[in-house]
């Protein structure tokens, strides 16, 4: 799997999303308990505008400051007896995985829950060189016997329910049991307990990585990247180079803010920290340790208007908050990055010919950069992207191109914007009942094909104005 | 208090009532209000669609409309917002970034204007009827205007408000939104109507024609009897 999760067109795509009524009541209740659970946290600490700028200016500072911090994070490996190695691309990263691989002889490998591993397509590289690779977060382990791509960023399987999760796991691993929650979960620990022990390599991601200390840590619910990290004598952490921060006071106001954005904990169940590879007198701990930085297009996004993108925290927050991903669900983005923030930085990634729609499903109500709690201005990336497909890209339907050229004509000159008013009402007439529109013409199809439109409801306010005007004087 | 009246194209061509509303208020609580009759559209459409030269032409006839302006004030939360946000876009451009800063800071919605600049939260209005409110997505998180309409309206005599359901979730409109994704905007105005309905208000008041055409506009379609008005209409009641 790569960013792109298929083929199918946008608007198919749309379609599907919006005929899967159990995937929107799926979303629709997973967003109102996450939403709420944000409200009330971000009530509960009073300060939350505060915590929000804090938040934004640790994420600025660390991405004005990135060689820096890059550089201090990878020695501070090495000197932990951990290697360090720069991706430019996917590839790059995966080949050096592979090697790994390869070297160790490795057959079984797990996985805890990783954005970036999805976005380089790890799996199936390790595939290709004869691992199995099992994903160990209970949602990633859902969607992998489903084989199914993630729907969400924190929540991977959202569009899924506990009847359709009791089917996989009858379907792929011969479970008999209800679907109450606890009992799938106890199935999954039960099957996921032997995986663990038995893997030869771990694979993790990174919600921060500490440049002061050379520490990687991973904010989990359930505790997998912890066997990930601890039993395998080998773990490789794959990273975005943009997921670092100075030090563990930072990091520690950016869990808090990742936690009460992402579902309204005050804090998770577990942090795991990693750091280098186990030392002689240490007892626990890989005896291996990698650390993979992957560029992947995000330096392209440095130092410019969309800096602030990577930002990022992966909370999901904005997600939770978009009434549009709500009606047509994770999948009808086509990237492994849906909602708001996917909107914005798969066309970054990936470039506009295969995503240039993104930035239009969205109508800019700003409950994305409402909710965003390291204060991306999301709306405003998703304006600045749709500026970039007509100049730029040229990529804006003609029609559209010259409907707007007659916009500016119109409102940049009075006389025919006054011509237009005095007109509206006769020249919609023919079209008009009871004073609603029901069929409209021209721009007024699409319109009219879902609501009416309200006729214009007589004179023109200027005209009414200038009568008004003339009256007086003639009093 | 000398005020200009920024009528707003939708609400010069399709609703004048709205603006005759916001005129009749203003003047009620003794500004004396102009009309430049120069003033055009704030140059949304293009703005949100990427068409940053088009909305630009816009823009600049509209600051030049309102030159002589101390206030400029409107009926939507949406376009004032928008008017709001000309100093970011004329940043770095030499002969309109000053202009845009000035202008900008002159722009009030007619609610935020009452409250916040005249000090008046009571009208004296009178209007009987169970209305509910739909807050537009601009006015709350763009421009920041949350209380304000609430406020006027809540000291109108009669008015019985209740509370929307998902108030905080846009109606699906986004001006070209609704045309470009029409099935998308369909649903979300649709969960709106339905929401609208179970409030069993008789009226959905807005501060946003541009909200309120499409809701008012699918409730038609769907056959349901609630009546879309403006909150100036209420609000220019004695
Ligand atoms: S953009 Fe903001 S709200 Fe959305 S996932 Fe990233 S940090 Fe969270």
């Amino acid at each position: 799997m790569s960013i792109k999760i298929g083929e199918i067109p946008y608007k198919e795509r749309i379609q599907k999303g919006i005929k899967d009524d159990f995937m929107r009541q799926a979303v629709s209740s997973a967003q109102g308990r996450f939403r709420t659970g944000r409200l009330t946290q971000a009530e509960e600490l009073g300060n939350w505008e505060d915590w929000r700028n804090l938040g934004e200016e640790i994420r600025t500072h660390t991405l004005e400051n990135l060689d820096y911090y890059l550089q201090q994070l990878s020695e501070q490996v090495s000197r932990r007896g951990g290697h360090v190695f720069f991706a430019e691309t996917a590839e790059e990263a995966n080949q050096y995985v592979k090697e790994i691989i390869l070297k160790k002889q490795a057959k079984k490998v797990v996985k805890a829950k990783s954005m970036v591993t999805e976005e380089i397509g790890l799996n199936k590289a390790l595939e290709e060189v004869g691992a199995e690779v099992v994903e160990s977060d209970l949602g990633e382990w859902i969607l992998q016997l489903d084989e199914d791509p993630p729907s969400h960023i924190v929540t991977p399987a959202l569009h899924k329910n506990k009847q359709q999760i009791r089917e996989t796991f009858a379907k792929k691993k011969g479970y008999t049991g209800s679907d109450t929650p606890e009992e799938l979960a106890a199935f999954a620990r039960e099957q996921l307990r032997q995986d663990f022990l038995a893997a030869d390599v771990g694979v993790t991601g990174c919600n921060f990585a500490i440049a002061e200390s050379g520490s990687i840590t991973l904010v989990t619910n359930e505790g997998n990247a912890e066997m990930v990290t601890a039993l395998p004598d080998t773990v490789i952490t794959v990273m975005g180079m943009e997921r670092i921060v100075p030090t563990w006071e930072e990091m520690e106001v950016l869990v808090s803010l990742l936690t009460r954005a992402a579902v309204g904990q005050k804090l998770t169940s577990y942090i795991t920290a990693l750091t280098g590879a186990r030392l002689d007198e240490e007892i626990d701990g890989p005896e291996e340790f990698h650390l993979v930085v992957v560029d992947n297009g995000r330096s392209k996004i440095l130092g410019t208007e969309f800096q602030s993108a990577l930002h990022c925290i992966r909370c999901a927050a904005c997600i939770n908050a978009c009434p549009v991903y709500r009606h047509i669900g994770g999948h009808a983005y086509n990237s492994i990055y849906p909602g708001p923030i996917g909107a914005v930085i798969t066309p970054l990634l990936e470039g506009y010919d295969d995503h240039k729609e993104l930035p239009y499903a969205s109508t800019l109500c700003a409950a994305c950069t409402e909710a965003c709690p390291v204060k991306i201005p999301l709306h405003e990336h998703l304006i600045r992207h749709r500026q970039i497909i007509v100049e730029k890209e040229k990529k804006a339907p003609t029609a559209e191109k010259l409907m707007m050229k007659g916009f500016a004509a119109w409102a940049s000159n009075p006389s025919i914007y006054n011509m237009s008013a005095k007109m509206a009402k006769p020249a919609l007439g023919p079209w008009t009942k009871d004073g609603m529109i029901e069929n409209g013409p021209g721009p007024l199809k699409a319109w009219t094909e879902v609501r009416d439109f309200y006729a214009p409801q007589g004179q023109s306010f200027r005209s009414w104005f200038k009568q008004r005007q003339k009256d007086g004087e003639s009093k | 208090m000398k005020v200009s009246l920024f009528s707003t194209c939708l609400s010069d061509i399709l609703f004048a009532d709205v603006a005759k509303n916001t005129l009749e208020i203003l003047e009620r609580v003794g500004c004396d209000v102009d009309y430049p009759m120069e003033q055009t559209c704030c140059g949304q459409p293009a703005y949100n669609s990427g068409y940053l030269e088009e909305a630009k032409a816009a823009m600049k006839q509209m600051m030049k409309a309102f030159r002589h302006s101390e206030y400029v004030v409107g009926p939507s939360g949406s376009c004032v917002s928008m008017l709001k946000e000309y100093p970011h876009i004329f940043a770095g451009d030499p002969e309109w970034e000053e202009e845009a800063k000035v202008f900008a800071s002159k722009c009030y919605e007619i609610t935020e204007f009452l409250v916040d600049v005249m000090g008046i939260t009571d009208l004296g209005s009178t209007f009987k009827g169970r209305v509910t409110f739909h807050s537009s997505c601009h006015m709350k998180r763009l421009l920041g205007v949350k209380e304000q309409p609430k406020i006027l309206l809540r000291n109108v005599k009669g008015v019985e408000l209740v509370d929307l359901p998902w108030e905080e979730d846009c109606c699906g409109f986004g001006g070209t939104f609704a045309v470009k994704n029409p099935v998308i905007s369909q649903e979300m105005v649709s969960e709106k109507s339905r929401h609208v309905a179970e409030t069993k208000a008789e009226y959905l008041v807005g501060a946003d024609m541009g909200c309120l055409m499409n809701i008012g506009g699918r409730m038609e379609r769907e056959g349901k009897k609630v009546k879309i008005i403006h909150i100036t209409e209420i609000l220019n009641t004695h």
